[in-house]
């Protein structure tokens, strides 16, 4: 009987959500698992780093690695897991493009620290108490991986073949990725596994566009709900539809949420936040400086926001702070 | 329309903290065709001195400039960015440098989240028939960027 | 109204009940001696000369005719011996009151009244009553009335003072049957503004006004404001004239436009220490243009306010022009009209001439040369710039004269020179509306505010807007000469582009990938040209290369990458950044 290929998941900086998604797949996951041998999958299964350490080289056929790398371990378990994989799939927005951990390059590891261990009122550590690389007592050393000031997208890291967008990837996406790599069909290298128009395209609510989009108040879902049938960015919603590629079944559309980005830009697209920016600049009715000051206003966080899930991979990549030397 | 009066040499090149003696800020310009290049051709024929720290991308009108060029610029390594378009209201493709200023206004709101500093992206309306506009603006931000220290670079390491 | 039958001398008529009887007579041909009648205003009946005879069923009755209604069935005798007789002693008692008046002698012929009874008077008004009737009723003014009683009935304004309300149409004048109101006509006085302004509402601006036809100034015009007047429509014979014309406005599409807006003169007054407007006799240069004009308001002469001859003239350079204060540029044609001037009103009035000037700029065909002959006509020429004009004497010889202080630069000491009368030459400067224009026209104006061309040696007549030439003072101030050379130059231009035929479009338009667009429709708002829609059907966004002017917003705003600009595209730019970035 030929053997069957050999599949790992890995996760780093995540959530978690993505291992749900595979989970998610209900019955079609029995049908994964039939054709495939899981070698890796620390959140399902019991192996091993050494058990991946023996494995040979190429001998994984993919690896799908969701999360951002922020620590040296996770440097470490993606450099390791290239070795061993003829294909390295970067699953969900994290991989893909830096994700919502990738929010924390608006800041450093000393901010990060300092944030979690002793400036909060509910923590009590006043000898300012914090995680070291190398501890330890009584003859044993205890390590801890190293904590990067950077989060970085997986390809920032390792060379990355495909890329399945998603925060977390939809069902649909994940088993024709998967139904691809079994039987060989796949698409030039590089390639996201998306549909590359953007969101608008499949958007329930597109005949709802009025013929000139214009947008002379920023509402929020904070402080309104929306309409339900009409296009978000009409209504003077952030949503960056416009900006996303399509793919994920418009389930925050449906769920009368704007879209958020978390599919990442279309092909061609080097900055996603940039490029909505512009798009959704381009739309503001203000004309004087006073009344775009006071629209720009109503967006209390735009990088966050156009860079929610993009920001380790856009042209910035992080935010940037004098070096005095 | 009145022009200001700009002394020759007011600018005071002050070096930036920490930074050899050699370093110079460098500005990548962009300007509308119309106006902004047309004036800096005019500050030529008028023999307009102004510092060489701004090389210039020519565009047909600054509603051309997409964000993406300014970051990329930044990412690339210069220091700042300098956008030059028409007047409000005289633009040749009527409303083309309105966009620019909304866009503008709003890439700097994020630009100051992502520690880029108000001086070093810098949008100027210059017509065509000010070539000493030209040359005040970037005499200006060149200065203000040698006070102001070279950009900090995302840098090889990922520290 | 009803048609009604009578006799007049005679002869059966039919007319409309209760027409004047005047005026069947006129429609007869049958002449009815008048001097209160018009027919312009209606009917007064005072001076009762009109009368005639009326008979209706066995009535006779001596009527006015001008203001008698006819009735059916009456009868009109207009010269019985009654009617001869009653008309006679009219004529007698008018006799007494202004019996020197040509046209009551020419009545009194007429009448055979050899012998006036009651004497000969001499008030030249017969109270008539006309030109108050054509102030009040036709021009709406009612500026004159009849004031007093019995023998102390005169006619005049009120409280006989000169009236604010008279618009000095003239109206009264012209009815007038003796000729005792006047209109005075004041040729010696020159009017401040330029052009020197209407007489009358209806005028022709100058002598030398193209069409050589009257034009109604709506603001001053007293049909606009009362409805009523008319005058000029009335007495108009060919009928030219149209108070209901209105502005039309005409769309016309046209491939190419010439801007040839010209220029204004620079008001004097920007300039106070000068005198302009506060002194009588300080003159812009144009207005002295208009005033040695043989066909001026002064017939060539040169006058001061006052009718005076001047004997002495000083010409200022320079007002508006080479100063920090109004425009740092030279007007380029002032030195020359001011020799010009100073040559005619030398000519005119042997006055003794002074030219102020900073530089003698006197470049081209003949010019230094004319410069010489002033020399050499003893035109005394001042290197300096005028400090002020003034009119504070300080001996008894300046009395009444404009003194000018100024520094003789080449003498070099500071002179103090009385003239009778100063003229200011005032440069050029781009008109007051120059702005707005040139939006409409999508062209550009230099620093001075003249429109910008192309380029300042190759390209004098082009605008950086394709299809739109400039030429003449609109550019930049020059003379005539060179104003016809560059109008000539534009018209070739726009000639040459007419004959194409075609038009090039800029290679730089955008461009919308299909296969890329997702129908966001973030870029149809943006295009101020039109030229993308959405093609509902396709829901796609689609772009007119044709109506695309290339400014590429639409490109910069795609959140897809869908659309890009030809020879702008991002990777090319991207690439000059890198580019320009190597170290």
């Amino acid at each position: 009987m030929p053997e069957k290929p050999k599949v790992a998941f890995y996760w780093c900086a995540s959530c978690g959500g993505c291992e749900e998604a595979v989970v998610d797949l209900a019955e079609d996951i029995l049908k994964v698992v039939e054709a495939v041998d899981i070698v890796l999958w620390p959140v399902a299964l019991d192996f091993k780093k050494k058990d991946v350490e023996a494995m040979p080289d190429n001998s994984i056929a993919v690896a799908f690695i969701n999360g951002a790398v922020r620590m040296s371990e996770q440097e470490e378990w993606v450099h390791m897991l290239r070795r061993k994989s003829q294909l390295v799939v970067a699953f969900g927005s994290c991989a893909h493009l830096g994700g919502i951990p990738g929010l924390a390059n608006f800041t450093n590891k000393a901010e990060i620290f300092a944030n979690s261990y002793f400036d909060v009122p509910s923590v009590d550590n006043p000898g300012r108490v914090v995680p070291l690389e190398k501890s330890g007592g009584n003859g044993e050393t205890l390590t801890l991986p190293e904590f990067f000031d950077t989060v970085r997208a997986l390809d920032q890291v390792i060379p990355v073949d495909y890329y399945l967008p998603g925060c977390a990837p939809p069902k649909d996406l994940i088993m024709n990725a998967v139904t691809a790599i079994l039987t060989g069909q796949l698409p030039p290298k590089g390639t996201v596994l998306s549909p590359s128009k953007a969101a608008c395209d499949v958007c329930p609510r597109k005949d709802s566009k009025p013929d000139k989009i214009e947008i002379a108040e920023i509402k929020r879902i904070t402080t309104s709900i929306p309409d339900p049938e009409k296009c978000f960015l009409a209504q003077g919603y952030v949503c960056m539809g416009p900006a996303t590629r399509s793919g994920c079944g418009e389930r925050c559309i449906h769920g009368n949420m704007p879209c958020r980005g978390c599919f990442g830009p279309p092909d061609g697209v080097y900055d996603q936040g940039a490029k909505f920016l512009s798009a959704f600049a381009s739309l503001l009715t203000a004309k004087t400086d006073e009344e775009i000051d006071a629209l720009i206003d109503q967006i209390p966080d735009p990088a966050g926001t156009f860079y929610r899930f993009s920001l380790p991979t856009s042209i910035m990549q992080r935010k940037r702070t004098r070096v005095e030397s | 329309m009145s022009t200001a009066v700009i002394a020759l040499e007011d600018v005071t090149k002050t070096k930036g903290p920490g930074v050899g003696a050699a370093w110079e800020p460098r500005i990548v310009a962009f300007f509308c065709n119309w106006c902004t290049y047309t004036a800096s051709d005019l500050a030529g024929t008028a023999r307009l001195t102004y510092d060489p720290n701004a090389p210039v991308i020519r565009v047909m009108c600054s509603g051309r400039v997409d964000p993406q060029f300014v970051l990329r610029a930044l990412g690339e390594g210069a220091d700042g960015v300098l956008i030059g378009g028409c007047h409000p209201g005289d633009c040749h493709y009527q409303e083309g440098n309105y966009k620019t200023l909304r866009r503008f206004k709003l890439l700097k709101k994020v630009l100051g989240q992502l520690g880029v500093e108000d001086e070093r992206v810098r949008l100027e309306w210059i017509s065509a028939s000010e070539g000493d506009r030209v040359q005040h603006a970037i005499n200006d931000m060149t200065n203000q960027l040698r006070r102001l220290g070279p950009f900090a670079q995302r840098g090889a390491s990922h520290a | 109204m009803k048609t009604i039958e009578l006799k007049m001398n005679g002869i059966e008529v039919e007319a409309e009940e209760r027409t004047p009887l005047l005026k069947i007579a006129e429609r007869l041909g049958i002449r009815i001696p008048t001097l209160c009648a018009h027919p312009l205003v209606e009917p007064y009946g005072v001076c009762r000369l009109c009368t005639v005879e009326v008979h209706q069923r066995n009535r006779v009755r001596m009527v006015t005719a001008c203001n008698y209604p006819a009735t059916n069935g009456i009868e009109v005798l207009t010269d019985t011996p009654r009617v001869r007789r009653d008309r006679r002693m009219i004529i007698e008692w008018f006799l007494a009151r202004s019996g020197r008046l040509p046209l009551l002698q020419a009545l009194a012929e007429e009448y055979g009244v050899t012998e006036p009874r009651f004497g000969l008077g001499d008030d030249p008004c017969i109270l008539c009553g006309l030109c108050v009737r054509v102030c009040s009723d036709v021009v709406g003014a009612n500026v004159l009335g009849f004031f007093n009683r019995g023998t102390t009935r005169e006619v005049s304004t009120a409280y006989g003072e000169t009236s604010e309300q008279c618009i000095a149409c003239g109206a009264c004048a012209y009815v007038c049957p003796t000729g005792c109101i006047e209109i005075q006509d004041e040729p010696a006085l020159v009017r401040d503004a330029l052009p020197l302004g209407p007489m009358t509402p209806i005028y022709i601006p100058t002598m030398q006004a193209v069409p050589h036809q009257p034009v109604i100034d709506h603001e001053s015009c007293i049909h606009f404001k009362t409805g009523g007047c008319e005058v000029c429509a009335s007495v108009c014979e060919p009928k030219a004239i149209d108070h209901k014309q209105a502005d039309r406005v005409d769309q016309i599409d046209v491939g190419t436009i010439l801007v040839a807006t010209g220029f204004q003169a620079v008001d004097a007054k920007r300039v106070p220490q000068y005198g302009y407007g506060q002194y009588d006799n300080v003159f812009a240069a144009l207005q002295i243009e208009h005033m040695v004009n043989a066909s001026g308001p002064t017939n060539g002469q040169v006058v001061l306010k006052d009718g005076r001859t001047p004997e002495s003239v000083g010409i200022i350079h320079c007002v508006g022009s080479r100063d920090k204060n109004t425009h740092e540029y030279c007007s380029r044609v002032c030195c020359m009209y001011s020799l010009k001037l100073a040559h005619l009103i030398h000519e005119r009035s042997h006055a003794k001439i002074y030219n102020f000037y900073i530089d003698m700029r006197a470049p081209g065909k003949g010019y230094e040369e004319f410069y010489n002959r002033l020399l050499l006509e003893g035109v005394e020429f001042i290197r300096g710039r005028v400090a002020e004009v003034s009119d504070w004497a300080v001996t008894p010889g300046e009395k009444g004269k404009l003194l000018i202080r100024v520094e003789d630069t080449l003498a070099g000491f500071v002179r103090r020179i009385p003239v009778d009368m100063v003229v200011l030459s005032t440069g050029l400067e781009a008109r007051s509306d120059a702005e707005a224009v040139r939006r409409l026209f999508n062209i550009s104006c230099s620093s001075d505010g003249w429109f910008l061309e192309r380029h300042p040696k190759l390209a004098p007549v082009d605008t950086f807007t394709d299809g739109v030439f400039i030429a003449g003072c609109a550019q930049g101030p020059k003379d005539i000469p060179d104003t016809v050379a560059q109008a000539g130059a534009a018209a070739a231009q726009a000639m040459s582009l007419i004959d194409r035929g075609a038009v090039e479009l800029e290679a730089y338009t955008a461009d919308i990938d299909e296969t890329k667009c997702s129908g966001c429709q973030t870029c149809v708002p943006l295009c101020p040209f039109t030229a993308i829609t959405f093609n509902r059907e396709k829901k796609v966004s689609e772009l007119n290369a044709a109506l695309c002017k290339g400014c590429g917003t639409c490109v910069a705003a795609c959140p897809s990458h869908a659309a890009e600009q030809h020879h702008f595209t991002d990777e090319q730019i991207f690439a000059e950044i890198e580019g320009v970035l190597v170290a």
